[in-house]
């Protein structure tokens, strides 16, 4: 079954992209890493965009730094104003760890970055230095994400054999849960917790992108998978990764931190999509259980009979509802079977992100008399997201807080979910995984749905 | 808690009023790692031209520059928003190794045929002046081809800072002036309002001073601003220029040009509203009503809002705020304002201050207060400590310092909707500060201050 393919005009330019930049996605993953300080190769401007961007959404600190290039530096190359920069990193944040992202400047005047730090002997003292090659045109921000957690991984974990550890029988799973929020990545947590079993999550930055008040200045705020931590994932037992469309790349022959730790140390893969609604989460516990030998608790059991108790209840309210579903590649995919599941038909599948694998990952997603209603459309803009939207009268849009001039113009509402969220307090808190999430994303949308039933109404019916 | 470290090559950009005597180094380019909180120059063009709403603004290069702008200021228009859509080439691989000429070309025939606007703005981001593209010669060409002023603004991000984007946006607005330039009259009576952006609608409030004062307003820059109107802003008799230095240039080029004179003003808080408004009364001194309008407005004004003012004052004399803002013009108008209410600043900064501006601000600061130049998080979250503000007044980036730290804030930067100009300004911004000062959440937060003990005692 083919979906539709969207019939507009080839347009030139980008119109309200939606996508990021690829050094945002690795600034991100280095934010949830203990300790580490990232560190822009390139203009001053994007460490400080990037830096508002985050800060719009986390409503934390948002430290990156820039090697803050000059006219000089683009002609001589930027070599000393990097050294400079992580000398002063170093001097101002102790850090851990520098996780060093270039730019499309210091890529296209062919700055050779690993030869520069390998001039320092990858690290200051005892600050690790991490590079990540992130050119800012190609890709987007999630492959600058994905980028970074491989490049960590590829550092912590040298080939020249496994960690020397004293717990020879140590047992653990290293999961990468991929973009996903704050709320997300603490659920991850608890579900392993739950389940008795040691893990180590990259990148976690949960809790330094939502810590509490201070008490005291913190340079670098608490939290994040630790330096020690990540040098031990070539001990563990199994590796999951998250995401559909990166697990379809790591067929294609691409490299993620999960195939790496199997090339490098034979360690299983297991890769799935984002773990939302009920069947994705039943597979992902079922991965779970196979890994740890340990059953579903019991708590989450009971999570998943509410859970589809309210599917249930709210079943009339939402069923042949019709969605326009953006964002990430991945979280399209995943967002878009769950609705699927509980009846709302994702109309328009859509994302800034030209993997090539969004089609072929929702044909293997949705069952296919869905999937002949779904319109699917990778490397687009809002603008043609708009214009495609019309003619496919959708009831809501779901996806971040960048598609409200659409559900504007299309006078329809907008579910927040995903990254970024400009507009409301609490984007970092939205939960969308596990059947808790699903709980939360399905009472949202039947909620939005009734509200938008009780405004339009000229009764305006208490009781609905 | 190990004490927060301020690196050495940066110690001269930090001066203590009573206890320093130096002269505050400035103008430097960012030390590299240092963790500015500065942005770069095509920041610094696109926040000057942005508000022309009826203009194309294509940003030529990858996506991010155009991602992180799109519709993020709070400048408003009362008619067309073509401003608010967010138009990038979104340059990739391929086109950074063959050039990207073509393409942008293409993306400007398509977008002029679609959005008919009234003119083009080309931002050239980082790699445009690495790979080579001749940028000046694809506007030429797509100008003739389309009949609309498409002009190159050459605010490539590393090419200087954020001023040196001010000075690329002014070259493009000039060159929109006089390439179109008709011999047309002066019109009497008349002024330009330069660096008023419209944020929140600012524009409309100063733009409905100079009205009653009898005063035509021809052209303002950018605020709601449209290419037609920027077009005839060689007829005014006087440039009235507002903000640091964002459009100086502008007003000195066409002083050149067009033998009319500029003068500096600051809308911000009573004083420098009241001293903006009589200093263009007094421009036109041959119509003495205009001087007597003037009066009467700042008269009905100030009676107007001085209640309110008394009333807010109560609650925050004697409070400490830090400000950290863009251009030290800014800054000057803020110590005052807060003056207004009682409050005292601890530490001023800007990103962009010159000397003679650091040298102004030496002169207005109470003893003891911090100066800094082009600052970074972790020197303005320590003097903040060390000072111990009640308030922090800045824009996005320095918000998550001051709550961390459990203190107020106020949003002073473009991104804010509320206007803060004009004497309405200064009760939206006595109000705002008052409501994040005395909210009561600063009694939860964990964070042990002097101020607090203070407070709790009494």
């Amino acid at each position: 079954m083919i979906p539709k393919k969207i019939k507009t005009i080839p347009y030139t330019a980008t119109r309200n992209a939606c996508k990021m930049c690829t050094p945002l996605g690795a600034a991100l993953v280095f934010h949830g890493i203990e300790g580490t300080i990232p560190l822009l190769h390139g203009s001053q401007g994007c460490s400080t965009y990037m830096r508002r961007y985050l800060i719009s959404h986390f409503r934390e600190p948002v430290d990156i730094a820039s090697s803050n290039f000059s006219e000089d530096t683009a002609i001589f190359g930027g070599g000393d104003n990097l050294r400079l920069a992580i000398e002063n990193v170093t001097r101002q944040y102790f850090p851990a760890m520098i996780g060093i992202a270039t730019t499309c400047l210091s890529e296209t005047i062919g700055d050779d970055v690993p030869m520069i730090l390998n001039g320092m002997d990858n690290a200051v003292d005892d600050t690790i230095l991490v590079h990540v090659s992130t050119p800012s045109y190609t890709g987007t921000h999630v492959d600058g994400f994905h980028g970074a957690v491989h490049a960590v991984v590829e550092r912590c974990n040298p080939l020249t054999g496994k960690t020397k550890d004293d717990l020879k029988t140590r047992k653990k799973i290293n999961i990468f849960p991929g973009m996903l929020s704050n709320e997300d990545i603490r659920h991850i947590k608890e579900i392993f917790t739950d389940l008795n079993t040691e893990f180590t999550i990259l990148p976690d930055y949960s809790e330094r992108l939502e810590g509490p008040s201070w008490e005291d200045y913190q340079a670098i705020q608490k939290g994040g998978t630790p330096v020690r931590e990540i040098k031990t994932m070539n001990l563990a037992t199994a590796s999951m990764e998250l995401g559909s469309i990166l697990a379809g790349t790591v067929n294609q022959g691409g490299e993620s931190a999960g195939s790496l730790l199997k090339e490098r140390f034979d360690i299983p893969l297991v890769s799935l999509g984002f773990p939302i609604g009920v069947k994705a989460t039943d597979l992902f516990f079922s991965h779970l259980e196979q890994l740890t030998a340990t059953a579903m608790p019991e708590k989450y059991k009971c999570q998943r009979g509410r859970l589809i108790d309210a599917y249930v209840d709210g079943n009339k309210y939402v069923s042949k509802r019709r969605a326009v579903v953006y964002g990430e590649e991945d979280f399209v995919v995943a967002m878009a079977g769950f609705l699927a599941e509980v009846g709302i038909i994702p109309v328009l599948c859509a994302s800034g992100g030209k993997s090539g694998l969004l089609e072929k990952a929702l044909e293997e997603t949705l069952a296919p008399n869905i999937l002949k209603q779904v319109t699917v459309h990778q490397g687009m803009d809002f603008t043609r997201m708009e214009q495609a939207a019309r003619d496919l009268n959708p009831d809501f849009v779901i996806g971040n807080s960048k598609g409200y001039t659409m559900s504007r113009h299309l006078n329809v509402p907008l579910v927040r979910v995903g990254f970024p969220i400009h507009d409301r307090i609490g984007g970092q808190r939205i939960l969308h995984i596990g059947y808790k999430g699903a709980q939360e994303l399905f009472d949202t949308i039947v909620n939005t749905l009734l509200q938008r039933r009780q405004d339009t109404s000229k009764t305006g019916y208490a009781y609905m | 808690m190990e004490p927060i470290s301020v690196l050495e090559d940066r110690k001269n950009q930090i001066y203590r009023k009573g206890q320093d005597s130096f002269d505050i180094s400035c103008e430097k380019k960012s030390l590299a790692g240092a963790v500015s909180q500065r942005a770069c120059v095509f920041c610094g063009s696109r926040v000057v031209l942005y508000p022309i709403a009826d203009a194309l603004h294509l940003i030529h290069g990858p996506i991010g520059c155009a991602s992180y702008t799109w519709d993020i200021r709070g400048a408003l228009s009362s008619g067309p928003e073509l401003h608010r859509m967010s138009f990038s080439t979104d340059l990739s691989e391929t086109d950074i190794v063959f050039g990207g000429e073509k393409k942008l070309e293409q993306a400007l025939v398509e977008l002029i045929a679609e959005y008919e606007p009234k003119a083009a703005f080309v931002y050239c981001t980082c790699i445009v002046g690495i790979i080579g593209d001749d940028v000046e010669a694809v506007c030429k060409k797509v100008a003739a081809k389309t009949h609309i002023p498409v002009l190159p603004v050459h605010s490539e991000g590393f090419k200087g800072t954020k001023k040196d984007g001010y000075k690329a946006a002014c070259d493009a607005l000039f060159k929109l002036i006089d390439q179109n330039r008709k011999p047309e009259k002066q019109i009497p009576l008349s002024i330009n309002i330069l660096g008023e952006f419209n944020i929140g609608g600012e524009t409309w409030i100063i733009k409905e001073y100079y009205r009653r004062m009898g005063i035509e307003v021809v052209a303002v820059m950018t605020g709601d601003g449209r290419v037609e109107e920027v077009q005839s802003a060689h007829r005014a008799c006087l440039n009235v220029v507002q903000c640091s230095g964002s459009l100086t240039y502008l007003a000195k080029d066409m002083e050149k040009a067009y033998g009319i004179p500029f003068i500096r003003v600051s809308y911000f808080g009573i004083e420098d509203t009241s001293d903006a408004l009589y200093d263009v009364a007094a421009f036109f001194e041959d119509t003495p009503e205009i001087m007597e309008r003037t009066k009467t407005l700042v008269q009905e004004e100030v009676k107007t809002i001085l209640p309110e003012l008394s009333a807010l004052r109560k609650d925050l004399t004697g409070k400490r705020a830090a400000i950290y803002v863009g251009g030290a013009f800014k800054a000057f108008s803020l110590i005052k304002a807060l003056k207004h209410l009682g409050m005292a600043e601890v530490l001023v900064g800007s990103q962009t201050g010159n000397k003679d501006d650091y040298a102004l601000l030496r002169e207005m600061c109470d003893p003891g207060t911090v100066i800094l130049d082009d600052a970074n998080p972790l020197e303005l979250a320590k003097y903040v400590m060390e000072k111990d503000a009640h308030l922090f007044i800045g824009g996005v980036k320095e918000r998550p310092i001051a709550y961390k730290l459990g203190i107020g804030f106020c949003d002073h930067n473009h991104e804010r909707k509320i206007p803060l100009v004009g004497f309405e300004g200064m009760v939206n911004f006595a109000r705002e500060v008052h409501e994040t000062v005395t909210s009561p959440i600063w009694d939860l937060v964990p964070r042990k201050s002097f101020n607090r003990a203070i407070s709790k005692k009494g």
